[in-house]
């Protein structure tokens, strides 16, 4: 059934609420444009998310006002974006990936079929667990749209841009603008074989060892904390089910010695290590995007470097000298734009991605000191009563 | 079971007259030429300042040093002071049926008295019908006397002929054994043959006799290929402490402590090989106790409960059973969590290191290096929680389904011992139909014969019905004490495990305050 997310929102303390938005820094504080997103519905598969803007900018017509948007509806901002010929020196914020309830709905299912067999405090307790994990993918969801407009509401070129503002503001349903859209677009780009931009990148032969350098990291780091993420993706969820195995645990004890026992190891994997991984898939998909701007330089790069030897047989044949010399100052002019904007826009990622992976190690190791002490001082007392009525 | 904390039991009230009192009891006894076991010296009185692990003993010396190596307590028993009482009070003595043990002192005789046991505290001169409650306290005054360990297991041999043999460590003050301290070296089949030796006993009919860990043909053959690789390892220790906790359990137990066998199995140099072992897998073993269950469900004539106490308790072993089976299918998965978790966390702490090699940042490639080495630390910490759920928590657990599978035993030999004593009775109500009918056919000769068949079903009835009462109360007994002991036991294996995860998350908390300023220290 459809559930508010602001009615289990609500049920954060402050200071959870304040951790949704750690993954990336703090973006919101351009007081130009305020975006964020306090409610959100589900409806069976769908989302939807109200996307809440306070702005004291002239381009829009009220100083405040919500929409309600659907995933694909940011995937089709990020799209035309990325499909931008003038953003092509800009790192696209990553796409927030699809809301993926999946997990969660697939153990309600089995919990559903297994109740029989379950006594009432365990059920109970499954379903608690559960509950919360099916919070925790819903605060995510929300958490990274959010943080993929925040993005761009700080990013001085971006903010601007006019498909962003419909976005913001366009009280109808996207739907329509959307089909239209992609007919327009054709989604040539993305269309084009990923593999194909490796190559490209690494075949180039590099003038500026900024870049060169630059490339070198990216492709290599891209692999390392793809690989990361996998592995603390596996790991989070063996934790969840042992997490799952104590309630069971707890709960046959508690049949036994019919008495109230202790949840011997609390939700261990909900917390800590959620925040590693999710910061590891954060920054994966935003090394992508820096990939995808080294991509588009090296073919800017590519074009230049063909106009060149087409400049040079015009002049050989001395045929169409004048478009030839043009087209390679377009293209030399565009292959500068990109490198210098390029320049700034992963500098200033690389800055931003330090400040984030500090802030997140410590706020996970604090959490995890927080959760051991907090599980040391429950265990033996609540224990030891259980015991003694063995 | 018993917990090795609680030492000093209370002084045996007759140490004052030993003899005296004996000799009031004897009756048939001395006649009988049997050496009252605790003519010489009091047991229970010497047990007083054993505990401590003696390790200036000459015989034995790195005997309990070896107890930091095994993951258990050593567990230790005396003898039970009711047992001395059922001795005083017993009338017909069955003699011992083994051959005598090493030691110059007559074994004691195996079997409780028809008549409950004398209260301990009025001394042996005083026999008093006990209550079950007084059965219950006297069951609280035990003594520790024995103590056994298994270490050292060592493969002997080659090939498929190899086999795996242990260190069996004894520690006792009782003078039935020859000294005070010594060992042996048995190899698991021959602790099959003593379950075996013991189970078949006619006098210890009615109690509980610890079932052994199962044989492994899968485990056996890996460690018979070799004993290093991980998963022989584990194996072999798991047989180990499997043993250890068997053996303890036995020596703890009052009647079985007595038992020659037992004796030979600890003291004996060398043992012959058991031979008749084929049955007790851990399949087979089941089967037994099973095949018990079908034939007494098979019964025909159906017995009337004047006291529900045995219905009752039957019906609570079945279901307890039953909920241990369950939490023990949920430890296991537990413990393959945490070892998934191991892995897991081991190949993500590589991955970590190879992300923090490439990070070009130097202080935060240094913080990733570090939480690399944070989460191999955490690799170790599951390891040691998941051998702690598996050796302190689920094996407890798969001891106790054993242990509830061999009560279930003793309760189907009641019924049996019911089932011959009503088969006796009808058999006799026949003969003395037949002796009617041939007082009315007036036949002289075969009557004679008659009679004399009566007589002796009217003294096989007596003798059953004296069997089922002794085996009602020699289960009632069993089933009391080993109540007691599984409440201590789950209670000290529970605190043991709570403290090992305590102990765990504070070793975590070190782990991470640790990594905070590497964290902090990023720019």
């Amino acid at each position: 059934g459809s559930q508010h997310f602001s009615e289990l929102f609500c049920i954060l303390s402050s200071e959870e609420r304040h951790q949704l938005r750690s993954v990336s820094v703090d973006l919101n504080h351009d007081a130009s444009l305020l975006i964020d997103i306090p409610d959100a519905l589900c409806e069976r598969d769908k989302v939807k998310f109200t996307v809440h803007t306070k702005t004291t900018l002239s381009s829009f017509q009220k100083p405040e006002f919500s929409v309600p948007r659907q995933h694909e509806d940011f995937i089709w901002l990020h799209d035309t974006l990325v499909e931008t010929e003038d953003y092509a020196g800009l790192i696209i914020p990553p796409a927030p990936p699809k809301p993926d309830f999946e997990s969660p709905r697939e153990k309600m299912h089995k919990l559903g079929e297994g109740e029989a067999t379950m006594t009432k405090d365990e059920y109970t307790k499954m379903k608690q667990e559960l509950e919360a994990e099916y919070l925790a993918v819903f605060k995510k969801t929300v958490q990274v749209h959010e943080v993929f407009l925040q993005r761009l509401s700080s990013h001085p070129i971006l903010s601007k841009d006019r498909n962003f503002q419909i976005f913001l503001e366009y009280d109808q349903d996207l739907t329509v603008r959307r089909k239209n859209a992609k007919e327009m677009f054709g989604g040539f780009f993305k269309n084009m074989v990923k593999t194909a931009d490796e190559v490209l990148i690494s075949g180039i032969k590099e003038v500026d060892d900024f870049f060169e350098q630059e490339k070198t990291f990216l492709l290599d780091y891209y692999s390392k904390i793809k690989d990361s993420t996998a592995k603390a993706e596996k790991m989070t969820r063996a934790h969840k089910n042992i997490a799952d195995d104590y309630i069971h645990v707890s709960a046959t004890l508690n049949t036994i010695s019919a008495d109230d026992s202790t949840k011997v190891e609390g939700r261990v994997a909900s917390d800590q290590e959620l925040k590693l991984t999710e910061l590891l898939r954060y920054y994966m998909r935003d090394i992508q995007a820096a990939k995808d701007l080294l991509y588009r330089r090296a073919r800017a790069l590519a074009d230049y470097e063909n106009s060149n030897k087409a400049l040079d047989k015009a002049r050989l044949k001395s045929k169409d000298i004048p478009q030839a010399e043009e087209h390679q100052q377009h293209c030399l002019q565009k292959f500068d734009k990109l490198s210098e904007s390029g320049k700034k826009e992963l500098t200033s990622f690389k800055g931003r991605r330090v400040v984030a992976f500090r802030k997140n190690l410590i706020e996970m190791a604090e959490l995890e000191i927080k959760h051991a002490k907090v599980s040391s001082t429950i265990q033996p007392p609540a224990a030891k009563g259980w015991v003694c009525s063995v | 079971m018993a917990a090795s904390s609680d030492r000093n039991p209370p002084p045996f009230p007759a140490t004052e007259e030993p003899g005296a009192g004996l000799s009031d009891m004897a009756d048939g006894d001395s006649d009988e030429g049997e050496d009252i076991f605790v003519s010489n010296s009091d047991p229970v009185a010497v047990s007083r300042g054993v505990s401590q692990p003696d390790r200036a003993s000459e015989e034995a010396p790195d005997l309990f040093g070896e107890e930091e190596a095994s993951s258990t307590l050593a567990k230790s028993n005396g003898v039970h002071s009711d047992d001395d009482n059922d001795l005083f009070a017993e009338a017909n003595v069955e003699p011992s049926p083994d051959k005598p043990g090493s030691s110059d002192r007559k074994e004691l005789p195996t079997s409780s008295g028809p008549r409950p046991a004398s209260s301990f505290t009025k001394g042996p001169a005083a026999m008093q019908p006990t209550s079950l409650e007084q059965l219950e306290e006297d069951e609280a005054k035990d003594s520790f006397d024995v103590d056994v360990a298994v270490t050292n297991p060592e493969k002997v041999g080659d090939g498929m002929n190899a086999y795996v043999a242990y260190k069996v460590s004894t520690r006792t003050s009782l003078p039935m054994f020859r000294s005070k301290a010594f060992t042996a070296r048995r190899r698991y089949s021959d602790f099959l043959g003593l379950y075996e030796k013991l189970s078949v006993k006619q006098s210890l009919l009615g109690c509980i006799i610890p079932p052994p860990p199962e044989k492994s043909v899968v485990g056996m053959t890996k460690v018979k290929v070799g004993m290093d690789d991980p998963s022989s390892v584990e194996f072999v220790e798991r047989r180990r402490a499997a043993l250890e906790r068997y053996l303890q359990r036995i020596v703890a137990h009052p009647l079985l402590l007595q038992d020659p066998d037992v004796r030979e199995f600890l003291e004996r140099e060398d043992l012959p090989r058991a031979v008749n072992t084929q049955a007790l897998s851990g399949a087979g073993f089941l089967k037994m106790i099973n095949k018990a269950s079908d034939a007494v469900n098979k019964m025909t004539i159906k017995m009337n409960e004047s006291d529900t106490w045995f219905e009752d308790k039957f019906q609570e072993v079945e279901n307890e059973e039953q909920q241990l089976r369950k939490l023990h299918a949920v430890v296991d998965s537990l413990v393959n969590h945490r070892k998934e978790l191991c892995g897991n966390t081991a190949v993500f702490a590589k991955s970590m290191a190879m992300l923090g090699n490439s990070e070009d940042n130097t202080a935060l490639s240094r913080a990733l290096s570090q939480l690399a080495e944070v989460e191999d630390k955490m690799e170790q910490l599951h390891q040691e929680q998941a051998a702690s759920d598996f050796f302190i928590f689920e094996e407890m657990l798969a001891d106790y389904i054993r242990l509830l599978g061999a009560m279930r035993g003793c309760f189907d030999q009641r019924m049996r011992a019911w089932q011959r004593w009503q088969e006796a009775q009808s058999t006799l109500q026949k003969k003395r139909e037949a002796e009617a009918k041939l007082l009315w056919a007036n036949k002289p000769d075969k009557l004679q014969q008659a009679k004399e068949d009566i007589t002796e079903w009217e003294s096989r009835v007596t003798q059953y019905e004296r069997d089922f009462d002794r085996i009602g109360m020699t289960v009632r007994k069993e089933v009391l004490r080993f109540e007691k002991e599984k409440a201590k036991d789950f209670k000290s294996q529970i605190i043991k495990y709570l403290e090992a995860m305590l102990q765990s998350q504070q070793r975590l908390i070190k782990f991470w305050e640790a990594f905070l300023p590497e964290a902090k220290a990023i720019a």
